[in-house]
C-alpha cells in the first residue's frame, strides 16, 4: 500500500476544483421570494420557484451585479452578451426538471486567483464563473442514515429552489505535486475571504451556502493527464484537503496495481476522510442544453462594468500586504496567520483596542491549540475578538497575570460569558491588595524560616519557594512578580 | 332561440351602456346557450357559472353607480383552458392536470377582469396546445358548430366553438404556429396573433416558449381590435413583453387607399383545396377595389418554415412539459416503487400520443449530436425567414394568403397522419416564427364551409393590419351570426381523445 | 437520414420520462421516422453566416429588482400536492441521481 509520498515520488496530480456559491441576496434568481435560511419548509415559494404551469421567471439584478463583482475580483473577463440556457434532467428537487443555468456563453471568464502556501505563489486559473438558480431540498426518510441511500421516500422543500448560485470552475491545475491538497485548501479559503470581502455572500460551507466539489486525477511523471474523477459533499477546508489528498492515494494504489481509474462521482465522508463511489460516470449525462427562450439576453454595460471594477473593495492579498506591513510582520507570519485562518479575527480584535501581538498571541496560541482539539475552524471557537481585546485589556491593567487569563479564557471557551463576568463568577483576580499580600508574604516566611535565612544571606534564587507558597496561599492569583519583590523587599532588611 | 350574446361585443357595450340591457341579462343568455350546446359540441371543460353572475351582478352596479365603465364590461368571454384562472380548474386540455386549481390568474386573465369582461368557462383545446383539430384532448374532441361530424380547427378549437355557436361573445385563443388562426379560418371568425411580446405569456402554460402567444377570437374586427387592446401591454412578470403602446381601435375604419399588399405564393400550396385557394382569391380581388395595389411576391424560405417549426416547436415543449411529472401537482401514477417509475408512469397515463410524440421529437432535436442537425439549424432557417420578411416590408405595408390550405375537414380523417395534420398550419406557421402579428378573416364560403384569409404585417403593425381587416370585412360581408342549428344533430359521437 | 430504431425510441421515452409500452414503441418509432424524416429538410436550407435566432424580441438586460414580493400562502403552494406529507412534497424513494 503507497503512502502519499510514495504516490507523489512516481505520480502527478492534476486538480481542478468547481465552487457553488449562494448569494445573499433578499430574493431568489427568477422571482421575489426571500431567500432566509431556516425557514419552515415550503413558506418562501410562488408559482416560478415552484414550477407550476405558466409560470415565467424574470432575472434579479442584485445576482448579476454580485457574480460581475466576483468576475471582476477573480480578474475574469465579462462577457459584453451572453445568454442564460436550460439544463435539462429530471430529478424531484426541480420544480421544472430543467435548471435555469449558463453554458456556453459565462458571464465571467478567464481569469485567475493567486493562493500562497508556504512562501510559494500558485496562481489558480479561473475557467469561468456563471449564474444558476439552486434546486429544492430533499430530507431523505426510512433508511438508517437520513442519506438517501436506503431510504424509503422522500420529503420536498421548495424554499431552497431558485436561490441564486454562483458557479466557479477552475482551470486544471497541473505541476503542484505534493502540494496540491494544500494548494486546493488554500485556493478555496482565499476564494472564501475574496467572496466574503465582497459582501455577496456568507460563505458559510457548513451551512451550504458555499459547496465544493474536487477533481482529482495522477499520471506518471511527464505523461498526458489521466482519468479524473470528481468527489462531492467537500463541506469544509479541512475536507478539501484531504479528499484530495484521499483521493491521491487512493488512485495512486489503483495505477500501483496495473488497475484503471474509472470516471466516477465520489462521495466525501467527514467522519472517516475517506470517499465513497457513487455513480459511475461511463457516459456523461447528455443535458440537451439550449438558451432559455423565457429570459433575453445580458449585455452589461462596459462603463458599468469599469465603475464596479473601481469600487472594488481591497481584495484579501492586497489586505494582508497591507496589514502585514503596518502589524511590522514577516511574510512568512501572516502566512501562519493565513493558514490558522486568524486574519479576520486578529484585525478584529485589534480594532477592538489590542495590540496585533497580543492579538497573535492569543489566536495563534490558545485559542488555535483548542480548535485544532475539536476539530473545529478558529472562527467557530465560541470566543469574540470582542472578548479577547478585552481579556488582554485586563492583563494589560494588571488585573490578570497569563496565566489567570488563560483560566479565564477557558470560562469564555465554555460559554460563562464574557471575560469580566467569568472572573467575578469563578473568583479569579490578581491579588494586588499589597497589604494581604504582604500577610501572606509574612505568613510564608514565618513557615519557612530556613529559606528566609537562604534569602537574606544572598541567595536570591531561593526565593522560588516562598513565591510558591504565597502562590498556594493565594490560588495563584498574586502577580509572581510582585511577590518575589515583596519577598526580597521584606527579606532585606 | 334567439340570444343576447349571439351579438357582437360593440354593439352590446352600446346597449349596456344606454341600459337597454344588463350584464346580468346577458350573462344569463349565454350561460343558457352553454347549457343547451355543450353537449353537442364539448366546446367548455369548465363552466363558471356562479362566478360569472356574480362578476355580471359587480358590473351591473357599478354601472348603476355610474361608474364609467370600458368595452368590454359585462361582455361574456371564453378562455382557453391554457389560461390558468385562479381558483377554477385548468387542465390544458391533458389528463395530467385534471382537477388541477392554479392559486393564480394568468395576466391576460387578469386584465379581461380588470377590463370587466364575464368569463363564463374554460374551453376545450388540443393537449397542451399541440394539434390542429382539438381531436387531441384528453376530455374528447371539440365538434363544428356548423357540421357536428366536422372539427373545429386546433388548438383553440373550444374557443372558436364557443363564439361561433354564440356561448360566448367573444373568446381568448392562443397561437403558437396558427392554433387561434385556423380554428378561427375554420369556423368564420376574427382572429388575431398580435406581435410576440405584445400580450403577457404570464399563466399561459407553456408549450413552445419563443412562439406562444395569446389573442382575441371574435365575430368581427372591431371586436378583435377592442379586446386584444384590453389584454395587450407590458408585464413585469414575463421578460419576453413589450412596452409598446397599444392602440387598436383608433382609425379603424380609415380604409385602405394605396395600402401596398404582397400575395405571398407559396402560402398557395400544391396540396392546398381549390375551392379555398378561388376564395381566398376573390378576397384578395375585393383589396383591389378598395384601392389597395396588389402585387404578387416571393418568400422562398416559407417552404421550410413547416419544417422549421416541427424542432423548434416541439424541442421547447419538450423542456417546458418536463415539470409534469406528479411531485407537485397533477396526476400522480400510484404504487411506483421509486420516483423515477413514478414520474414515467404519471407522465405514460396522462399524456396523449400527439403530446408524446411531440415530446420524444423535441429531445432528440436537441440531444448531442443531433443538436447542429436539427435545432440550431432550424433556428438558422427561422432567421431566414426573418429576414425575408423584412426585406418584403420594404416594399409592402401587408402581406397576404390564405390562413388554412382547406376548410375543417371531418373528424378523423387525419387523425392516424401526424404529418398530414401538420400540413394544416402551413400557411400560419411563418408568421410564428417570425413573430409578426397576422389576422385572419372569413371572407366567403367553399364547399359551405368558412374560408379565411390572413394578412399579416412587420412588428407592431397591429393597427395597420386591423384596418386592412376591417376594410375586407365590410366588403366581404361575411354572415358571422352564431349558429347551432346543428343541421348534423344525429353526428357521430365524438372521439374521445385519450382514455 | 437514418431510420430511427426502437432502442432510440425506447431511450428518447426513458430520457422523457415516458413508460411507453412495446407496441407503443413500434407505433411511435415508424411516426417519428415519418416527421424527423420530413423536419430533416431543414438541412436543405444554405445558413452560412445565417445565426440562430433564439428570441423574438429585441430586449437584453430585462431584470427585476432586489425587492420581496408575496409568496404563496404554504396551504396554495401544497394544494395541488399528490402526497403532501409534514408540510413537504413526498415522493417513493429516489434511487437514481438526477439525469
Amino acid at each position: 500500500m503507497l503512502s502519499f509520498d510514495d504516490v507523489v515520488a512516481r505520480y502527478e496530480p492534476v486538480i481542478g476544483l468547481e465552487t457553488h456559491v449562494e448569494l445573499g441576496t433578499q430574493t431568489k434568481m427568477f422571482c421575489g421570494c426571500p431567500t432566509v435560511f431556516g425557514a419552515e419548509p415550503n413558506t418562501q415559494v410562488c408559482p416560478v420557484c415552484l414550477g407550476l404551469p405558466g409560470s415565467l421567471p424574470v432575472t434579479n439584478k442584485a445576482a448579476i451585479e454580485a457574480t460581475v463583482r466576483i468576475g471582476l475580483a477573480l480578474n475574469c473577463s465579462i462577457a459584453s452578451w451572453c445568454r442564460f440556457a436550460r439544463k435539462n434532467y429530471f430529478y424531484p428537487d426541480m420544480p421544472k426538471n430543467f435548471q435555469i443555468s449558463q453554458y456556453d456563453e459565462p458571464l465571467c471568464s478567464d481569469g485567475y486567483l493567486d493562493v500562497e502556501v508556504d512562501g510559494e505563489l500558485f496562481r489558480i486559473g479561473i475557467e469561468r464563473v456563471h449564474l444558476e438558480e439552486d434546486t429544492g431540498k430533499s430530507l431523505h426518510v426510512g433508511g438508517a442514515t437520513g442519506r438517501i441511500h436506503g431510504a424509503t421516500e422522500s420529503l420536498v422543500d421548495f424554499n431552497r429552489a431558485g436561490i441564486p448560485l454562483v458557479e466557479i470552475v477552475t482551470k486544471p491545475v497541473p505541476g503542484i505535486g505534493a502540494r496540491a491538497p494544500e494548494v486546493a485548501k488554500a485556493y478555496v479559503a482565499e476564494l472564501r475571504d475574496v467572496i466574503r470581502t465582497l459582501g455577496v455572500s456568507d460563505v458559510k460551507m457548513e451551512q451550504g451556502s458555499m459547496r465544493c466539489d474536487v477533481n482529482t486525477s495522477l499520471n506518471k511523471l511527464g505523461e498526458t493527464w489521466g482519468t479524473r474523477t470528481e468527489t462531492k459533499n467537500v463541506n469544509s477546508l479541512r475536507s478539501v484537503e484531504r479528499s484530495v489528498r484521499s483521493e491521491m492515494i487512493r488512485q495512486g494504489n489503483i495505477l500501483e496495481n496495473g488497475g484503471h481509474i474509472i470516471q466516477e462521482t465520489r462521495h466525501f465522508h467527514e467522519d472517516t476522510g475517506e470517499s465513497t463511489s457513487g455513480r459511475s460516470k461511463e457516459t456523461a449525462t447528455d443535458y440537451r442544453y439550449f438558451p432559455e427562450p423565457d429570459l433575453v439576453p445580458l449585455a452589461p454595460d462596459a462603463t458599468w462594468v469599469k465603475e464596479l471594477k473601481a469600487a472594488l473593495p481591497e481584495l484579501p492579498r492586497v489586505h494582508r500586504a497591507r496589514l502585514t506591513a503596518e502589524w511590522g510582520l514577516s511574510a512568512l507570519d501572516m502566512q501562519s496567520i493565513l493558514n490558522a485562518g486568524a486574519v479576520e479575527l486578529i484585525e478584529q480584535t485589534v480594532a477592538q483596542g489590542a495590540s496585533p501581538e497580543a492579538a497573535r498571541k492569543w489566536w495563534l496560541g490558545e485559542l488555535s491549540r483548542h480548535a485544532n482539539e475539536r476539530g473545529i475552524e478558529l472562527g467557530d471557537s465560541g470566543v469574540t475578538p470582542s472578548q479577547v481585546a478585552q481579556l488582554q485589556k485586563l492583563v494589560d491593567e494588571g488585573k490578570l497575570t497569563d496565566k489567570l487569563a488563560r483560566q479565564v479564557l477557558e470560562g469564555v471557551l465554555a460559554g460563562e460569558g464574557d471575560p469580566a463576568e467569568v472572573m467575578a463568577a469563578r473568583g479569579i483576580e490578581v491579588v494586588s491588595d499589597t497589604g494581604a499580600l504582604t500577610v501572606a508574604v509574612d505568613e510564608a516566611i514565618a513557615a519557612n524560616p530556613d529559606i528566609a535565612e537562604k534569602i537574606r544571606g544572598g541567595n536570591q534564587a531561593a526565593a522560588g519557594v516562598l513565591i510558591g507558597a504565597v502562590m498556594k496561599t493565594t490560588r495563584g492569583q498574586a502577580d509572581a512578580k510582585t511577590v518575589r519583590e515583596l519577598v526580597l523587599s521584606r527579606l532585606s532588611n | 332561440m334567439e340570444s343576447l350574446a349571439d351579438r357582437t361585443a360593440h354593439e352590446l357595450s352600446g346597449m349596456l351602456a344606454a341600459g337597454e340591457v344588463s350584464a346580468v341579462e346577458l350573462t344569463k343568455d349565454a350561460l343558457g346557450v352553454i347549457e343547451r350546446t355543450n353537449k353537442a359540441l364539448n366546446s367548455f371543460l369548465t363552466v363558471s357559472d356562479v362566478q360569472a353572475m356574480s362578476a355580471a351582478k359587480a358590473v351591473d352596479e357599478a354601472r348603476a353607480r355610474g361608474e364609467k365603465l370600458g368595452p368590454m364590461a359585462g361582455i361574456p368571454v371564453a378562455v382557453k383552458d391554457v389560461l390558468v384562472t385562479k381558483g377554477v380548474t385548468t387542465t390544458a386540455g391533458s389528463r395530467i392536470l385534471e382537477g388541477f386549481v392554479p392559486p393564480y390568474d394568468a395576466t391576460a386573465v387578469q386584465r379581461l377582469r380588470q377590463a370587466g369582461a364575464i368569463i363564463v368557462g374554460k374551453t376545450n383545446m388540443d393537449e397542451f396546445a399541440m394539434g390542429s383539430s382539438n381531436e387531441n384532448s384528453g376530455f374528447g374532441a371539440v365538434h363544428h358548430p356548423w357540421d357536428l361530424s366536422r372539427v373545429p380547427g386546433g388548438s383553440s378549437g373550444g374557443s372558436a366553438a364557443a363564439v361561433a355557436a354564440g356561448q360566448a361573445v367573444a373568446a381568448l385563443g392562443t397561437d403558437t404556429g396558427g392554433s387561434i388562426r385556423l380554428p378561427a379560418a375554420f369556423c368564420g371568425l376574427v382572429a388575431i396573433k398580435p406581435t410576440y411580446g405584445r400580450v403577457s405569456r404570464y399563466g399561459l402554460i407553456a408549450f413552445a416558449s419563443s412562439l406562444d402567444q395569446v389573442g382575441p377570437m371574435t365575430r368581427d374586427v372591431t371586436d378583435a381590435a377592442t379586446l386584444l387592446e384590453a389584454i395587450s401591454g407590458h408585464d413585469p412578470a414575463d421578460a419576453t413583453s413589450l412596452e409598446d403602446p397599444a392602440d387598436f381601435t383608433t382609425g379603424l375604419d380609415r380604409g385602405i387607399k394605396g395600402l401596398r399588399v404582397g400575395i405571398v405564393k407559396e402560402l398557395f400550396t400544391e396540396g392546398m383545396e381549390p375551392e379555398v385557394a378561388a376564395a381566398v382569391r376573390r378576397g384578395i380581388d375585393q383589396l383591389v377595389s378598395l384601392g389597395a395595389q396588389v402585387e404578387e411576391c416571393s418568400l422562398p424560405s416559407f417552404k421550410y418554415a413547416l419544417a422549421a417549426y416541427h424542432v423548434i416547436a416541439p424541442a421547447e415543449a419538450s423542456s417546458n412539459l418536463a415539470r409534469f411529472d406528479g411531485v407537485r401537482y397533477g396526476l400522480r401514477s400510484p404504487d411506483a416503487r421509486d420516483v423515477t417509475e413514478m414520474m414515467m408512469r404519471s407522465r405514460e397515463e396522462g399524456f396523449g400520443d400527439e403530446v408524446k410524440r411531440r415530446i420524444m421529437v423535441g429531445t432528440y432535436a436537441l440531444s448531442a449530436g443531433y443538436y447542429d442537425a436539427y435545432y440550431d439549424k432550424a433556428q438558422r432557417v427561422r432567421t431566414v425567414v426573418i429576414r425575408e420578411l423584412e426585406a418584403a416590408y420594404e416594399n409592402f405595408d401587408v402581406l397576404v394568403g390564405p390562413t388554412a390550405p382547406c376548410v375543417a375537414f371531418k373528424l378523423g380523417d387525419r387523425v392516424n397522419d401526424p404529418v398530414a395534420m401538420y400540413l394544416a398550419d402551413i400557411a400560419t406557421i411563418p408568421m410564428s416564427l417570425a413573430g409578426i402579428p397576422a389576422i385572419t378573416v372569413p371572407i366567403g364560403l367553399a364547399d359551405g364551409l368558412p374560408v379565411g384569409l390572413q394578412i399579416f404585417g412587420p412588428h407592431f403593425s397591429e393597427a395597420q393590419i386591423l384596418r386592412a381587416a376591417f376594410a375586407l370585412e365590410q366588403s366581404a360581408g361575411f354572415d358571422s351570426r352564431p349558429r347551432r342549428d346543428f343541421a348534423h344533430s344525429a353526428a357521430p359521437q365524438a372521439k374521445p381523445g385519450q382514455p | 437520414m437514418a431510420t430511427i430504431s426502437r432502442e432510440e425510441v425506447a431511450h428518447l421515452a426513458r430520457l422523457s420520462r415516458l413508460a411507453v409500452t412495446d407496441e407503443e414503441i413500434d407505433m411511435f418509432a415508424g411516426q417519428l421516422d415519418t416527421i424527423l424524416q420530413a423536419v430533416a429538410r431543414v438541412g436543405e436550407v444554405d445558413v452560412e453566416d445565417v445565426p440562430a435566432t433564439s428570441h423574438n424580441v429585441d430586449l437584453v438586460n430585462v431584470l427585476r429588482d432586489d425587492v420581496i414580493d408575496a409568496c404563496l400562502d404554504r396551504d396554495l403552494a401544497l394544494a395541488g400536492a399528490p402526497d403532501p406529507f409534514s408540510n413537504r412534497f413526498r415522493v417513493p424513494q429516489i434511487l437514481a441521481e438526477g439525469e
